[in-house]
């Protein structure tokens, strides 16, 4: 036996852009299509000359082609050894997704090769089939065969599901009457307790609550320990640190790198730092140029450093009072804080064409290691607020808050300033 | 205890041969993959579970659905086609002779119409788990087998009532069963897949099971179409089923012969393309559906 489980050579995968909009078509346009075929064919020629001898096409049709796909995954190799724990970061739409759908074999790729020795097991997103009409128990069956399980070790495993999932007095009660939490845990109880070889996780995780994360996480470790071989896509970056032994960075499609966990994650880190910022986004009436996020006492940003927010625009009009809007959120998209730049000052009006830089300074950053995202609303003086299109995202520099220890999601995202006192010390950290 | 027993385990799970899959992009040619079908047996269990539980969940009568749909269309066909057309019915009383017929055309409408929307029904399934997805047009297909099975109940009642007794013919329902079951899932195969990329189907399906009634000897007998039409009408693969459950029921026709086996080989025909054209549309479900 080999001991590589997932081997890929050159996978990727095309996808036709707008795909989300006209996924599936209707028979009028095939006949559409098919009946002005013939002379978009002759007016093709005609545009290109004679020679199309060899078959190939044309570069301006090429180019179309290239214009009309994306490719979601580009040519990405890569080799796990049997029993590893791999971690999967990249941004949103990077491609994570897509290859883990390609390796639950959901989707085909466009080109290259996998092989995957053992079955596989994946949890794409929590409670898949689940049916609300269903009692608990007929779900965790339902589920578990639409996972891949048998039914003897579905049965054989049901009282250790029930038991995870803490739902051992509602198994017979349809789950449409389960509040959220014992829904996931019930769900991903199942699929948490698939024996199979290869388990694929999504970031289904993000949903629930930190206990629920936790013990999702305490799982997976547990199933790691076991020898078995683990793809796991995160935003989590410290559960990621906690567990995995290695980890794969994904970037517009391509693998940019592989190899031990944290330091791969420290190299993804600092590239999400370095670009991504500059990119100039366009909103119905600016163009924003840069968003920057800093500390002013260190090179990255850290819990309680003095931090300032700059923000640069261009109105394409001229605005009498534009302002901005500054939210900062979780991974999740959790709304933890925000500043109105009218609530400090009043803005000159601006002309359009002219830069606008505006921005706030924060005395003491509250939040606590971790990844998260600014978004940026502008208001463009008629009372409106325009939501910048783009995630900002950033990381609050993991360093030691409270003393020793690595915080994590069990403490919440807010960093307190704090010291300790007592009848009776006989050392105080905090000094 | 509880280590040991998971190192016992494990050791017989290393024994056993981990399977290899290749993962490559879509060829022309699959393969059918009834062996891996037959592996994903128990998920067309649950499923087909899953479907007739859920059915009349949230409603008032219940299972009672099951025989009214059937009956009514009974006392209608009776009513019009029996009483006042007076179409004939091989010396059968009408209304046994055509729920007779009903039972095998309801059955084949309604694993007919589920079939075809099963996939685009499941979508959520499809786009984030793999198996085979042949196992979803066929549950839907198992599903209608239980409707059957209550509204035969109710024809063997009527029957009674009727004083008709069934022949050694009877025998044969079994296999006919099967055989209307097959021809709902061949069109179904064919529309399911058609489906998942052309909408259209949807809407054509009622349109194309009111017809295909017409086209079928369940309103009358078989024996009203004119000779020179028989060979293009036992094309329709429902005439040998319709005509074979009268022939096992009530012994008319005499005796189901040339168009049983049309049926059966049309079925074949349509069963092998249908298969073929659905593996090969699979590939593309999930990025499509």
């Amino acid at each position: 036996m080999s001991n590589i489980t997932i081997r890929c050579e050159g996978l990727s995968k095309r996808y036709r852009i707008g795909a989300t909009y006209e996924r599936y078509k209707a028979l009028r346009d095939v006949i559409t299509d098919a009946a002005t075929a013939p002379f978009r064919r002759i007016r093709g020629a005609a545009r290109n000359g004679h020679g199309n001898s060899n078959g190939h096409q044309a570069p301006a049709a090429q180019a179309a082609i290239d214009n009309s796909y994306i490719w979601a995954l580009d040519d990405v190799s890569f080799e796990i050894p049997t029993g590893d724990l791999v971690g999967i970061v990249g941004r949103n739409g990077a491609g994570k997704s897509t290859l883990l759908r390609i390796l639950s074999r959901i989707t085909k790729p466009t080109r290259g090769r996998a092989e995957v020795h053992g079955r596989v097991g994946s949890l794409l997103e929590v409670g898949t089939g689940f049916h609300p009409e269903l009692t608990g128990r007929e779900n965790v069956y339902l589920n578990g065969a639409i996972l891949g399980m048998r039914k003897s070790e579905i049965s054989r495993k049901f009282d250790e599901i029930v038991s995870f999932a803490e739902v051992e007095k509602f198994i017979d009660t349809p789950v449409k009457r389960y509040s959220t939490g014992m829904y996931m845990r019930l769900a991903f109880g199942v699929a948490a307790h698939m024996e199979t070889e290869v388990l694929i996780v999504d970031e289904v995780l993000a949903v629930g609550d930190a206990q629920f994360q936790k013990k999702c996480f305490q799982r997976m470790s547990e199933i790691g320990r076991h020898g078995r071989t683990i793809l796991f896509v995160s935003h989590n970056m410290s559960a990621l640190r906690g567990i995995c032994k290695q980890a794969l960075v994904i970037d517009r499609g391509k693998l940019i790198a592989q190899g031990e966990v944290n330091h791969t994650i420290d190299q993804y880190l600092a590239q999400i730092g370095d670009d991504g910022q500059d990119e100039s986004v366009e909103t119905p009436t600016f163009t924003v140029a840069s968003v920057e996020i800093r500390s002013e006492s260190s090179p990255v940003v850290k819990t309680f450093d003095p931090v300032r927010i700059s923000v640069k625009f261009i109105p394409k009009t001229d605005i009498v009072e534009p302002g901005l809007f500054v939210s900062i959120l979780t991974m999740e998209s959790r709304r933890l804080a925000s500043l109105d730049f009218r609530d400090f000052a009043t803005a000159a009006p601006v002309k359009a064409g002219e830069v606008c830089e505006q921005g706030f300074t924060i005395e003491s950053f509250p939040l606590l290691p971790g990844f998260y995202q600014l978004e940026i609303h502008l208001r463009n003086g008629r009372e409106l607020f325009e939501l910048v299109p783009h995630a900002y995202q950033f990381e609050v520099a993991e360093t030691q808050v409270y003393g020793g220890r690595k915080l994590d999601d069990w403490f919440g995202r807010v960093g307190l300033k704090a010291r300790a006192w007592g009848s009776s010390l006989s050392t105080d950290y905090t000094d | 205890m509880k280590a040991i027993a998971d190192v016992v385990h494990t050791i017989r799970r290393t024994q056993l041969a981990v399977p290899c899959f290749r993962i490559e992009p879509s060829t022309r040619w699959p393969s059918l993959g009834l062996r891996e079908l037959w592996e994903y047996r128990e998920l067309l269990y649950f499923l087909t579970l899953r479907d007739i539980k859920v059915r009349y969940k949230q409603t008032v009568l219940g299972a009672i659905w099951v025989i009214i749909q059937p009956l009514f269309m009974m006392l209608v066909f009776s009513l019009f086609f029996g009483k006042l057309a007076h179409v004939p019915s091989d010396g059968v009383p009408y209304p046994v002779f055509s729920f007779c017929a009903l039972l095998p055309w309801q059955l084949f409408a309604q694993s007919l119409t589920e079939s075809s929307n099963s996939l685009v029904g499941n979508q959520n399934l499809i786009t984030k788990v793999y198996f085979p997805r042949l196992v979803v047009p066929i549950s839907a297909v198992l599903g209608g087998l239980v409707d059957f099975a209550i509204s035969f109940v109710m024809l063997l009642a009527l029957m009674i009532f009727y004083g008709i007794v069934p022949g050694w013919q009877i025998l044969a329902v079994p296999a006919l069963v099967l055989l209307a079951v097959m021809v709902a899932l061949a069109v179904g195969l064919w529309l399911s897949a058609l489906n998942v990329q052309y909408r259209d189907v949807r809407y054509t399906i009622n349109f194309l099971v009111q017809f295909w009634l017409f086209a079928t000897p369940v309103a009358y007998p078989s024996s009203i179409v004119p000779e020179r039409w028989r060979v293009l009408y036992g094309l329709n693969p429902m005439v040998g089923v319709v005509d074979g459950f009268r022939w096992a029921l009530l012994g008319k026709p005499e005796s189901p012969g040339l168009p049983l086996l049309t049926s059966v080989i049309v079925v074949l025909l349509l069963l092998a393309g249908g298969l073929y054209y659905f593996r090969r549309l699979e590939q593309q479900f999930a990025d499509i559906v």
